[in-house]
């Protein structure tokens, strides 16, 4: 039999759908912790530089150090400041959870669920309690 | 496998520096710069910039690898150790001044 009469070469092929479709996809507990694993990792990265220059202002004395605190302890200074907070938190969390894993274990659906859930969990009671403290502390100003 | 050491050595490092903020939250320069002369601080916040500035390479690396296909991957990837590791350097130089300066 003639191959042509199978398959004929005369028809382009169908394109087939790509992937991964993400959009397509409900987003779930699982894949929203997973991608924000990234992105929290992505923002740390901006809050590592701050360090550095926390730390270069402070090496380079009081007023370049003062000009640094007046611009963390302003409102928008305080708002970045939270956000960089609970990202850590996340990340730390979302790491350890990644650490449990390497360990081959959880790996259970309603392990995974459980982890996750606790992870933010955890992220919210650090981030509140790090800045309760913090408050406590260092009073309003 | 450094990814996953970096992230092991920082769970501690980052919960100390976390503490530690939260400790000097109402503190004044002096207050703030003689913690950190202090030999357990010093050391301390040059290990966390090691640590951290590896993972942060080291993370920010397989994120160029995912998103980056063109050519433009292995200049992304070299800009961004480039730029970790001199912030690194940067941090330890601060961080030793105020330790050892006058």
């Amino acid at each position: 039999m003639d191959i042509k009469t199978i398959a004929p070469a005369t028809k382009a092929p169908r394109p087939r759908p790509l992937s991964p479709n993400i959009q397509n996809y409900r987003p779930q507990l699982t894949s929203v912790l997973s991608i924000a694993n990234r992105i929290t990792g992505v923002v740390l990265s901006i809050g590592a530089v701050g360090l550095v220059i926390w730390l270069s202002a402070a090496a380079a004395g009081p007023e370049p150090y003062a000009t640094v605190q007046q611009t963390v302890r302003s409102w928008i200074g305080r708002i970045v400041m939270l956000g960089f907070t609970f990202a850590f938190f996340l990340h730390l969390c979302g790491g350890i959870r990644h650490l449990v894993w390497d360990t081959v274990h959880g790996f259970e659906l309603r392990s995974i669920y459980i982890s996750g859930w606790s992870v933010v969990a955890a992220s919210v009671v650090l981030t509140v309690a790090a800045w309760a403290a913090g408050l406590y502390v260092g009073g309003w100003l | 496998m450094a990814e996953r050491v970096t992230a092991i050595a920082l769970v501690p490092l980052t919960l100390w520096f976390v503490a530690s903020i939260i400790a000097h939250a109402g503190s004044d320069y002096t207050a703030f710069i003689s913690w950190l002369r202090t030999p357990f601080a010093a050391g301390g916040m040059i290990l966390l910039l090691i640590a951290l500035f590896h993972h942060t390479a080291l993370g920010l690396q397989v994120v160029i690898e995912d998103y980056v296909h063109s050519g433009a991957r292995f200049a992304a990837v070299i800009a961004i150790q480039l730029c970790c590791y001199g912030l690194a350097v940067t941090g330890i130089l601060a961080t030793l001044r105020i330790a050892f300066g006058s």
